[in-house]
Order: structure tokens, then C-alpha cells, then sequence
């Protein structure tokens, strides 16, 4: 079989399962009885172990079936969730994760399982003596041959069997060791069954016996009018087939539900299901069944899609243009309709790009149990608006950034307990991760209960790294000085641990979120905590622009960072310490001439009029000197592909409606 | 490719001319040729980056060959073109001053480029063609694209 054309499925489903394993686990910890979760825990574990089984991943398999038998006695109650377990389940999801990427990398993987698999063998056999007990008497009553329960129907119909003399039998197959084909084997036996009287039931049923899902043994029930006898001799005929077991059946007198507690009663397990169990089981099977219907579909073909969409878009545009040209006004006006339809397509499509960010969120909650533990640390993490949506290409990026930030507010932000008793707070800290929409924006705020940044220290430590001046930090004032962490080179941590504090980190976050079209800021008081926040466009894809010319050449500013644009004489602008400003409306603009950022051989004379864009990114503001405004314009962003990656002040490229190519600015770059 | 058949010593090449000489690359890695079309010029890149053009719908880098190899400039004429090369699953276009033919060449008839070991852009040859009396550059496309090599290009 190639098994490589199931391989992305069985990558992307075992680590949906596993990042559900991690949520669960975590939701376990925190209510150990939790059954439904529990049930939940054990189905993912499942499809993984039985998911990698037929990929031929035996280590996966292996290791799930372990934790599978763990969970099972926790499922059922012979095993309480000590944190040890919990953490057991959790290296188990970790060490399962690195299984699958090494899969997915297709490296040899030099993970060694073995000492999980044994500590998970040792706890199942428990270390406590009641477990052992509990166990033992589980075993004793497990034997016991009649536990078959009938359906309404299925009584029905032995009932009916009885009153015409016919009996119901319960038949235990054992089909011989090293047996090859046990399908073939069960599905003979049920043929010759057939011919002496009725099965109405197998266990497990005839699907799961076809597909071998069965060891080596099967019951069946059958009604006939034959004896045991000649049942026997009837299956016994059948080759490999190594003793048969036939039981009259006992009809079960009471319901079901009964029957339950009854065994629950004869097994004498010290703990009795909560009634509360069957209850929390339905409600987590309402909860699968809520995520509605949905196609998984490639990200490639709907990159393709979106590529198409953006090509229809510049035809459009060059239509329209020549529809304008040529004043031909029947074109302009089905130009008019067809640009209503684009412009739908357009947005259905980014939306059916967007991807919600909860996708990256659900992470967050392990890593800050896993950190929170290790630094000795309360932390209780709120997260808020995981519903929000981001095109995907964001979200691919926003992951690393936010970690960082999440990290450096539990390690730096959040005190110790004692230390925050002492301040008055709340021992238990609290990080909150919240994401919700703005105007065209998405924001995503992580904000800390913590100490705080305190501006003097950032001043001094920025003063002792050489980073700025004694006299200039006199003169900074607290947010400037604050905003001083996102410098390069910069880190506050005294004691460089595991978690943060290695002095890359806060200026890394800012050109990611920035390369992103995005923006940081960040907030705090002392002894009440942080707050970054983060400004993200919702789309890379496609944006509004506005064209400018210098010289014969045209480039494309983002609308988003254009403040105004403004029409000066070449007398207003004034020289501040040789650098050109503008004063407007009070306030000093530095102005940069593009041309010359461009390196665009200068035009004849100096126009004596002025067009600037003002443009602003964060609290920065500039104006841009161009020769001429265009207009403005939906444009497409294009790569410029690998061979001209990393050009300073070009963000991208985008196709006009004349088919030739402009530049996008990249405002950040300009400005500084 | 189609039912003719190459044995492994004999190569096909694109041939063009740049001022009076001839040079080769292998078919293979040549997209298609194009008429000269818009260039926009993208500041900030070396000088023998000519720009980006749009190729229905992407945007594709543009060497300037001649300038990349050193080679006089010209006034460039209607026989102009844009060979659009393939180089590690990257496209990128050289500007030519004309394409003149696709031929086999057989691999024996190869010399190392090190007849010319010494020029400035012996670098960029993967060697010399031999053909009755005429002599054929064959570039090393990855090394004047700047793809694949360790160092950043720009």
C-alpha cells in the first residue's frame, strides 16, 4: 500500500488530536473527575494509536496504547488522577508530538519511548495498594460469561424463539492462535450458523469482526432449534477454528440501566460512577457534534484561488481604464457590475482564508501551566476573543511573537506568590491573552497583574548598555523610556533564565509583528502590571494604496499608514539641526524627499509647489515629498520573489492596470 | 520531453548574442523568451538588476546580462529579448540582445572555462563550446542569478 498519499491527513489529524489531548489533559488536571473529559481524552488517544498502527508508526502506537490502558483505569475509576499522572500524560502528548513532527520531517527520529512506556507501565500497575486490590477483584468478576446486553428488540425476538421452541444460545468462538485470515474464518462461521438457525447478535458486531477488530475470540447468539451438540460440530467443522463455547442465554430481567448498576454493585469497586456521568457524557458529545459541517481543504489551492481572484481584479482595473480611455460608456457601466461582483468574491474569499486565532491561542494554556510550574509561580491565564479572525498568513507568524511576549509576562511581569501577598494582591497571578476586531485591525492584547515596568530601571540598565546617554535618559519621559525595551539588544531579566532574558526577544517581536503590517505598543504602571498591545491588518493579501509619481516612476503607499496628504510651497520647509521639518498644525514633521530615499536621479528644478503624504506608523509621523498624487487604488500584493528579498525600503510589488509593475513603499523602513 | 531522444553526451541549447558573442544555456532551464516590456526599475539593487516585469500575473526579477558580465553597453534593438530561466525552481529574466537558434552540442566539444581563467567573469561560465569556427559561452546561471549561492546576491 502507499501510504505516503494518506500521510498529510494522518499528520494534520494527529496533531489536531494532540493539540485536543493537550487542552483536555489540562482540563483534567484541573477537575480530575471529569469524566466526559476523560472520555474525550481517550478517544483522541485512540485514533492516534489506531491512526499510526495502520501508517506502520509503531512507536506512536505503542506509546498511545500505553497511555490508552492508563486512561482506561482512570476511566474507569481504578486509578485516581494524581498530578504524577497527569504529568506522566502530559511528557506522553509531548513526546507523541515529536514522534509525529519527526514523521512529518521524515527524519530518523532518535526519541526513545521506552522509559514513558515503562513509568506508564508502573502506574498502571500502581503503586498503591488499593489500586492493586481493586484491580484484583476486577479481574475476578471479569470472566463471567453472561455480560451481553440485549437490545429491546433482540429479547424480543428470543422471546418470541422461546415460544416456539426454539432456543437462544450464546456462543464464546475461539478462533486458533496464528489464525491468518479471521475475517474469512468469522464470516464461514456465520454462514454455517445461518444454515442451522438465526444470529442475532455478534460481539463485537459483524463491521468490526470483518475488519478483524476482534483478538481471537467472538460471541455470537444465535436461535435455533438445534442442541448445543450439534451447534458444536457445526463450527468445529470449520478449520482454525479452536473450541466453541455454547451457553443458553439468560435474559436479562430488569433494564439495562439497572444491569449497570448491578455490576457496579457485584464488582464491589470502591468508587461508584458519579451519577452525574452519563450526563457530562452526553454534553461532550453535543459538543463534537456542534462544530457544524466543513471541508478541509488545501492552503495551497486556496493560495491559487486568491492569486486568481487578485489577477481578475488588475483586469478589472485595466478594463475599467480602458473604458475610460476610450469613453466607451456601455463598458464602463457592465465594468460597474462586474467590479460589485469582484469585490464580493474578493471578500469571500479572504474569508474563507481567515482562520480563527484561537487556533494559536489553544497552545498557550500548556505552555503557561508548564512554565508557571517551573518558575514556582500561581498563574491563572484568561483567554479572550479566540473566536477572532485572522488571515492565515498572519497567523502562521503571529505564534512566535505572542509566545514571547506570554513568557516574558510570567517571567518578568508576573511576582512570586509571597512577593505579591506582600504587595497586597492576589498570590494567584493573572496573564490575559485577548484578541478582538478594530475597525479594519485585529488587536491582541497580553497583559499582566505583574510589577510592571518600572521606567528608571529601564533607563539606567539602557544607560549602563550603552544603548542611549546619562543626559538623555534625563530627559526621557516614562512611556519613552518604557518603549525603550523593544531596542535591540535590550533585557531587563537580572538573572538570564531558561524561560526569557537573553536580550533578543522584545525587538525581535516588534520587526515580526512590523513585517507583518502590524504595530506593538505597550502600556504599564508599577505594581499593576503590563499590557502589550498588538495592532494587526486583517489582510496582507490585497489593500487599498494610494499611487504617487516621482520622476516618470509610480509607487504605492498603504492607505493604512497615510495620515493626509498635504500641498506645500518649497518655502515651508525649514531645517531643524539639517534635518528638513515641517510644521503642521503645531507639530514638527520630519519630511523625507523620496526621490532621493529612492535614489531617483533628481528632477530638472526645484517645483515650487510640494506634494507630501503624511504618513504615521505608530506615534511616529513623516510626510513623504512625491511629485504627483495618482489616486487611489486597490492593488494586490505581489512577492518580489527570493532573488530581491530584503530590499530596504520596498515592501512588495503589485501589477497595475496597464500590466506594469509598481513598488510598495514600506513606510517603517522610510521613516527611520 | 518529447520521443526524440539525446544521449547523455550531447546537451540542446539556447543560443543569443550579446554585442558579437555568442553564448549558450541549456534548454532546460529556459522558461521561454519575451519581448522587452515595461521595466520597473527597483532601487536600492545592484546595478545589474535591470527591475521587475510583470509575467501574467507575477512579478519576475530582470538581469541585465551585459552589465553582469561586464560587457559593453549597447543601444538596444528590436531584436532585444528576455530569456526567462528557471534556476533552483526560481524565474528570473535575462535581457539579450537577440536569440538566434536552439542546437545540440555534444559534450566532448566542451572545454572547462579555465581558457578563460583570469577575466572577471570567468565565474559566471560553466564552460566553452567548440563549433566548427565558432565559439559558444555557456553561463552558469546560478552563479549570476546569485540563487543557491551562500552569499546574499544583493
Amino acid at each position: 500500500m502507499d501510504i505516503n498519499q494518506y500521510m498529510g491527513m494522518f499528520l494534520e489529524e494527529s496533531r489536531e488530536h494532540l493539540q485536543n489531548l493537550n487542552s483536555c489533559v489540562l482540563e483534567l488536571e484541573n477537575a480530575p473527575d471529569n469524566l466526559s473529559v476523560l472520555g474525550e481524552i481517550f478517544r483522541s488517544a485512540h485514533t492516534i494509536k489506531g491512526m499510526s498502527a495502520t501508517m506502520g508508526f509503531t512507536t506512536i502506537a505503542e506509546l498511545t496504547h500505553e497511555m490508552e490502558n492508563i486512561l482506561d483505569m482512570l476511566r474507569k475509576s481504578q486509578l485516581q488522577a494524581t498530578p504524577e499522572i497527569i504529568d506522566t500524560i502530559f511528557k506522553c502528548v509531548d513526546t507523541l508530538e515529536q514522534l509525529v513532527e519527526s514523521v512529518a520531517t521524515n527524519s530518523e527520529s532518535s526519541i526513545d519511548s521506552k522509559p514513558l512506556i515503562d513509568k506508564l507501565k508502573a502506574l498502571a500497575k500502581g503503586e498503591s495498594n488499593q489500586t492493586i486490590v481493586i484491580e484484583a477483584k476486577i479481574e475476578k468478576t471479569a470472566p463471567a460469561c453472561s455480560n451481553i446486553e440485549f437490545s429491546d428488540t433482540e429479547i424480543a425476538v428470543i422471546k418470541k424463539a422461546r415460544e416456539q421452541g426454539m432456543n437462544a444460545y450464546e456462543l464464546h468462538i475461539y478462533l486458533r492462535e496464528g489464525c491468518l485470515l479471521k475475517s474469512a474464518r468469522t464470516y464461514m462461521v456465520m454462514n454455517a450458523l445461518d444454515e442451522i438457525g438465526e444470529v442475532i447478535k455478534t460481539i463485537p458486531t459483524v463491521d468490526e469482526l470483518e475488519k478483524e477488530k476482534f483478538d481471537l475470540s467472538f460471541q455470537a447468539i444465535i436461535v435455533t432449534g438445534c442442541d448445543v451438540d450439534k451447534i458444536q460440530q457445526t463450527v468445529l467443522s470449520i478449520s482454525e477454528i479452536d473450541k466453541v463455547l455454547a451457553v443458553p442465554c439468560v435474559l436479562p430481567k430488569k433494564t439495562t440501566a439497572l444491569q449497570v448498576e448491578q455490576q457496579v454493585v457485584t464488582t464491589e469497586v470502591a468508587k461508584i460512577i458519579p451519577a452525574t456521568a452519563a450526563a457530562t457524557v452526553s454534553s461532550a458529545v453535543d459538543k463534537k457534534n456542534k462544530g457544524g459541517q466543513s471541508v478541509r481543504v488545501d492552503i495551497d489551492k486556496l493560495d491559487a484561488l486568491l492569486n486568481l481572484v487578485g489577477e481578475l481584479v488588475i483586469n478589472k482595473t485595466r478594463l475599467e481604464q480602458i473604458g475610460l480611455t476610450h469613453k466607451l460608456v456601455d463598458l464602463v457601466e457592465t465594468i460597474e457590475q462586474m467590479d460589485r461582483v469582484t469585490t464580493d468574491l474578493q471578500s469571500v474569499v479572504m474569508k474563507v482564508r481567515m482562520v480563527s486565532v484561537g487556533q494559536v491561542f489553544n497552545r498557550f494554556p500548556r505552555m503557561v501551566r508548564d512554565l508557571s510550574h517551573g518558575l514556582g509561580k500561581e498563574i491563572n491565564l484568561i483567554i479572550q476573543g479566540e473566536e477572532t479572525e485572522l488571515d492565515r498568513t498572519v497567523i502562521d507568524e503571529i505564534g512566535d511573537p505572542l509566545v514571547h511576549l506570554l513568557r516574558n509576562a510570567i517571567d518578568h511581569g508576573i511576582e512570586m506568590p509571597e512577593e505579591r501577598q506582600n504587595n497586597g494582591k492576589n498570590p494567584i497571578g493573572e496573564v490575559r491573552l485577548i484578541a478582538r476586531h478594530e475597525g479594519n485591525n485585529v488587536i491582541i492584547m497580553v497583559e499582566d497583574d505583574g510589577k510592571g515596568i518600572n521606567p528608571e530601571i529601564i533607563k539606567s540598565i539602557a544607560v549602563k548598555k550603552g544603548l542611549i546617554s546619562q543626559p538623555e535618559a534625563d530627559k526621557m519621559d516614562a512611556n519613552e523610556a518604557v518603549k525603550m525595551v523593544f531596542l535591540p539588544g535590550f533585557s531587563t531579566a537580572e538573572v538570564v533564565t531558561d524561560v526569557s532574558g537573553r536580550g533578543v526577544g522584545m525587538d525581535a517581536v516588534k520587526n515580526k509583528i512590523e513585517s507583518l503590517g502590524g504595530m506593538v505598543d505597550v502600556e504599564t504602571k508599577i505594581n499593576e502590571g503590563s499590557k502589550f498591545k498588538i495592532r494587526l491588518p486583517l489582510t496582507l493579501a490585497i489593500i487599498q494604496a494610494l499611487l504617487v509619481n516621482v520622476s516618470d516612476e509610480i509607487y504605492a503607499i498603504p492607505l493604512g499608514s497615510i495620515d493626509s496628504t498635504i500641498n506645500i510651497k518649497s518655502s515651508d520647509i525649514k531645517t531643524v539641526q539639517n534635518k528638513e521639518v515641517i510644521l503642521l498644525r503645531g507639530q514638527i514633521i520630519p519630511i523625507v524627499r523620496l526621490a532621493h530615499a529612492l535614489n531617483i536621479p533628481a528632477t530638472e528644478e526645484n517645483q515650487d509647489e510640494l506634494f507630501i503624504v503624511i504618513v504615521h506608523l505608530g506615534d511616529l509621523k513623516a510626510g513623504i515629498i512625491v511629485d504627483n498624487l495618482i489616486g487611489q487604488q486597490e492593488i494586490v500584493i505581489k512577492s518580489l520573489g527570493k532573488l530581491l528579498a530584503g530590499i530596504k525600503v520596498i515592501a512588495g510589488a503589485t501589477i497595475l492596470g496597464n500590466g506594469q509593475v509598481a513598488l510598495i513603499l514600506d513606510i517603517a523602513s522610510l521613516i527611520q | 520531453m518529447s520521443e526524440q531522444t539525446y544521449s547523455s553526451s550531447e546537451i540542446q541549447l539556447v543560443v543569443f548574442k550579446l554585442g558579437r558573442e555568442e553564448y549558450g544555456v541549456s534548454i532546460l532551464q529556459v522558461q521561454e523568451i519575451k519581448r522587452i516590456t515595461e521595466i520597473t526599475r527597483v532601487p536600492h539593487t545592484p546595478e545589474y538588476i535591470k527591475g521587475v516585469i510583470n509575467l501574467r500575473g507575477s512579478v519576475l526579477p530582470v538581469i541585465d546580462l551585459k552589465k553582469r558580465l561586464n560587457l559593453p553597453a549597447q543601444v538596444s534593438t528590436e531584436d532585444a529579448r528576455i530569456i526567462i530561466v528557471k534556476v533552483k525552481e526560481i524565474s528570473v529574466g535575462m535581457i539579450v540582445d537577440s536569440v538566434s537558434e536552439v542546437m545540440t552540442l555534444n559534450q566532448q566539444s566542451i572545454d572547462s572555462p579555465d581558457v578563460v581563467a583570469g577575466s572577471v567573469s570567468a565565474n559566471y561560465l560553466s564552460g566553452v563550446g567548440k563549433l566548427e569556427n565558432r565559439l559558444l559561452i555557456l553561463l552558469n546561471l546560478e552563479t549570476i542569478t546569485g540563487i543557491g549561492q551562500e552569499a546574499n546576491p544583493i
